[in-house]
């Protein structure tokens, strides 16, 4: 096992009275990588983050961070923000967050040294000894990231991190999220909204009814479900394109102006196509139509339902 | 400092700095003490007022015999009753007391009249002046003077001594009572006020969402005993503070009303303390503390802190497992019943059955069972309980909230995470099973 992998998990297996949250799911975390685990709503997401966070015990398989068997050693180096987010109403932020610092792992004069300095960056220094029923609700939100980094986590697990901030604190988040990774921390990221994730994440697993049923880096995974079809406008019409090239949709925009489906039949290049393109009309937009991950996602579910049907 | 040691803290820091917990900290032993010192001070108070009382005696038989007394002057008129009537007005006398040609046999129509009530006090006391009178006129008549009188009554009291602890002491069981009332009544409190303070903690960190965020950092167990602990802290503090204060005021108390530790030491060791130096209240308070001192104290406040801690532990446990268990407070109120039956049934077990008999069957019964046995056991503390039975009772208890806080661990760990999902004593079975 190599230390090239933050977290590795394998064969993970979690059981309730009534059903099975999570059936043999492995993953593998590269370090420095920013992971989307995604998933609709009850498909276990949450249950793999309890397992990591050791909030639950799993009934079968092991977790490994950094190679080693996960132990409460680990807590000081993970960060968690849950999706049910909050904190003590009547506490002070200050205290609350020195007090979450501490069970973390953290001593108290470097706790206080990381507590300024967020404090600071995110211009809630005059509010550290207000209590958080006082702070309006984005400002709490801010507090309640600060209480996930601040011990400056190698693993940092956020689950659905967008869905509670409002606009303008998500982006924010999102920036520090980004430089807390070139900073050499590793990012999962749980959702159900695919596309929240989709422009930051550079590994994927989904998730779906309790089984990982994709996994791979965001490249591989569009390539793996490239259908050579591209996006064509053009002036004049495209009658004669004949051959290895399928003609799916094609729509009058303005006078003499078209958008046009094509798909091209084998694996020929782009390049091929544009060749057998230019001598017909005039080219004004050429672009692979690439799936976004929502629809991989859904047609991924959709052929799982099917296989369920069919058996 | 350890995990479950910054929890303990938090959780004592936070409420011993309420404001709340401050002003009940220290208003309440002034609250107690004025509760007993307001009678005692209106009683022993120097009324400067003398209410004039004008006596009309048509018989004759009670010339001079009501004689001046603090507060009360009495005026002889030979005049009809309303000739009385109207020179009272006039004269300003509270009142007129008028007693007709009467046969002692049946001394009936004396008649008290005055604008405004004459108050218990006052009708007793002319009551008591008059029936005396017609007693001793009665004994003449009988010719049987009041030495052979006073030589027929006898009056016994019953000495009680207390063979508890192997040496003998003597007993009084109003103030065992009295103490053992307050013991049991503070403990019942305590572990009520106490208890649901867990369960409220509980509550706020599920509802508030931040009990993920700890428990991805300490273990469910560690985070519910800080809890438990860090509030027994707090009662304790509260508890202690109480103590300090109350016998600070006590103490004070008693040198106002002119009494310290050696006149204390005086008045009990007269054989007939009503006499030269001392008033009838400042002697009746001296033997009350002289009794408290025939008390075991250290026993009593050790008895009182284990038993407080004990059945607060085990009571703690069940709150702390009502908290995970529901998603507000409303839903807590189905499980509130089975917790706090016990807990009342002992409390009126101590004061009716153990009151009657401190060492029957059923405070002994009761004073085994861990759920009961905080409040009963208080309530006979006082009056002495045989070694072997305190302490298996003791060691019933411990054993009772190391089970329950076992029992109560399994629901907690699960619980804590749940919302929404409807939460019934069936699906509580099920997670105790869970592994």
């Amino acid at each position: 096992m190599k230390n090239d992998h933050i977290l590795e998990v394998h064969g993970l297996t979690k059981r309730y009275a009534a059903h099975t949250a999570l059936q043999d799911v492995s993953l593998r975390v590269p370090r420095g990588s920013i992971f989307g685990l995604l998933g609709p709503n009850g498909a276990g997401k949450t249950t793999l983050i309890r397992i990591i966070t050791q909030i639950l015990m799993q009934d079968e398989g092991e977790v490994f961070i950094n190679g080693e068997p996960l132990s409460q050693e680990h807590i000081r180096i993970i960060g968690y923000l849950p999706e049910e987010r909050g904190l003590y109403k009547k506490m002070k932020v200050g205290e609350q967050l020195m007090y979450l610092a501490q069970l973390r792992g953290l001593k108290e004069k470097e706790a206080r040294q990381r507590i300024r300095h967020w404090l600071d960056r995110l211009n809630l220094t005059q509010w550290a000894g207000k209590t958080i029923e006082d702070l309006s609700k984005g400002m709490g939100q801010k507090v309640q990231f600060i209480a996930t980094v601040m011990h400056e986590p190698q693993l940092i697990i956020l689950d659905e991190p967008f869905s509670g901030f409002d606009p303008v604190n998500a982006n924010l988040i999102k920036d520090e999220i980004m430089q807390l990774r070139e900073r050499g921390s590793s990012i999962i990221f749980s959702t159900h909204r695919m596309e929240s994730v989709e422009e930051l994440c550079d590994h994927i697993a989904l998730i779906n009814k309790s089984r990982k049923i994709l996994d791979g880096t965001k490249r591989e995974i569009k390539d793996q479900h490239r259908s050579n079809t591209f996006i064509v406008e053009h002036k004049g019409s495209l009658i004669g394109l004949g051959g290895e090239v399928e003609v799916l949709q094609e729509k009058l925009l303005e006078d003499n102006y078209y958008q046009t489906i094509v798909r091209a039949i084998g694996a020929q290049s782009p390049n091929y196509l544009l060749q057998r393109l230019l001598p017909l009309v005039e080219v004004h937009r050429f672009e692979e139509k690439i799936p976004s991950i929502n629809e991989i996602f859904i047609s991924k579910v959709k052929d799982e339902d099917k296989e369920v049907a069919y058996v | 400092m350890s995990k479950t040691g910054l929890i303990i803290k938090r959780e004592y820091l936070t409420r011993v700095r309420k404001k709340s917990f401050i002003i009940m900290t220290i208003l309440g032993p002034i609250i107690f003490a004025a509760l007993f010192a307001i009678p005692i001070w209106l009683a022993t108070r120097d009324s400067n007022e003398v209410k004039n009382i004008t006596v009309v005696d048509e018989s004759g038989l009670f010339r001079g015999t009501f004689e001046d007394e603090k507060g009360l002057h009495f005026d002889y008129l030979d005049a009809t009753l309303n000739e009385a009537k109207t020179s009272i007005k006039q004269n300003g006398s509270f009142g007129l007391l008028y007693i007709p040609d009467l046969q002692l046999d049946n001394p009936s129509g004396i008649t008290f009249y005055s604008e405004s009530s004459a108050g218990i006090e006052l009708k007793e006391r002319i009551e008591r002046v008059l029936e005396q009178k017609i007693e001793n006129m009665k004994l003449e008549e009988s010719q049987i003077d009041k030495a052979t009188l006073d030589a027929l009554r006898t009056n016994v009291n019953l000495n009680e001594i207390s063979l508890a602890g192997g040496e003998e002491k003597s007993a009084n069981t109003g103030i065992y009572t009295g103490i053992g009332y307050l013991a049991s009544f503070m403990i019942y409190m305590f572990i009520f006020i106490y208890g649901a303070q867990i369960m409220r903690g509980v509550l706020e960190e599920k509802t508030s969402r931040i009990v993920e965020v700890i428990i991805s950092s300490v273990k469910p167990t560690q985070l519910m005993i800080g809890k438990t602990i860090g509030i027994a802290a707090v009662g304790l503090t509260q508890f202690i503070i109480w103590i300090v204060l109350t016998s600070l005021i006590y103490s004070v108390g008693l040198s106002m009303i002119g009494l310290d530790a050696e006149s204390i030491a005086q008045i009990n060791q007269m054989p007939s303390a009503e006499g030269a130096d001392f008033s009838s209240t400042q002697v009746k308070i001296a033997q009350a503390s002289g009794e408290l001192g025939s008390l075991n104290v250290p026993l009593m406040v050790g008895g009182f802190l284990f038993y407080f801690l004990g059945g607060y532990l085990l009571y703690g446990a069940m709150f702390a497992a009502i908290g995970a268990a529901s998603d507000s407070e409303t839903d807590t109120q189905q499980f509130m019943a089975p917790v706090s039956m016990p807990l009342v049934l002992g409390f009126v077990v101590a004061i009716t059955a153990v009151l009657k008999d401190p060492n029957g069957s059923t405070a002994f019964w009761f004073s085994m069972v861990p759920f009961t046995s905080p409040t009963v056991m208080l309530m006979r503390l006082p009056f002495g309980v045989p070694m072997w039975e305190l302490a298996t009772s003791m060691v019933l208890l411990v054993l009772g909230f190391l089970l329950m806080t076992w029992l109560a661990g399994r629901i907690y760990r699960i619980g804590i995470l749940m919302h929404g999902s409807k939460v019934n004593y069936k699906t509580i079975g099920k997670w105790l099973m869970m592994r």
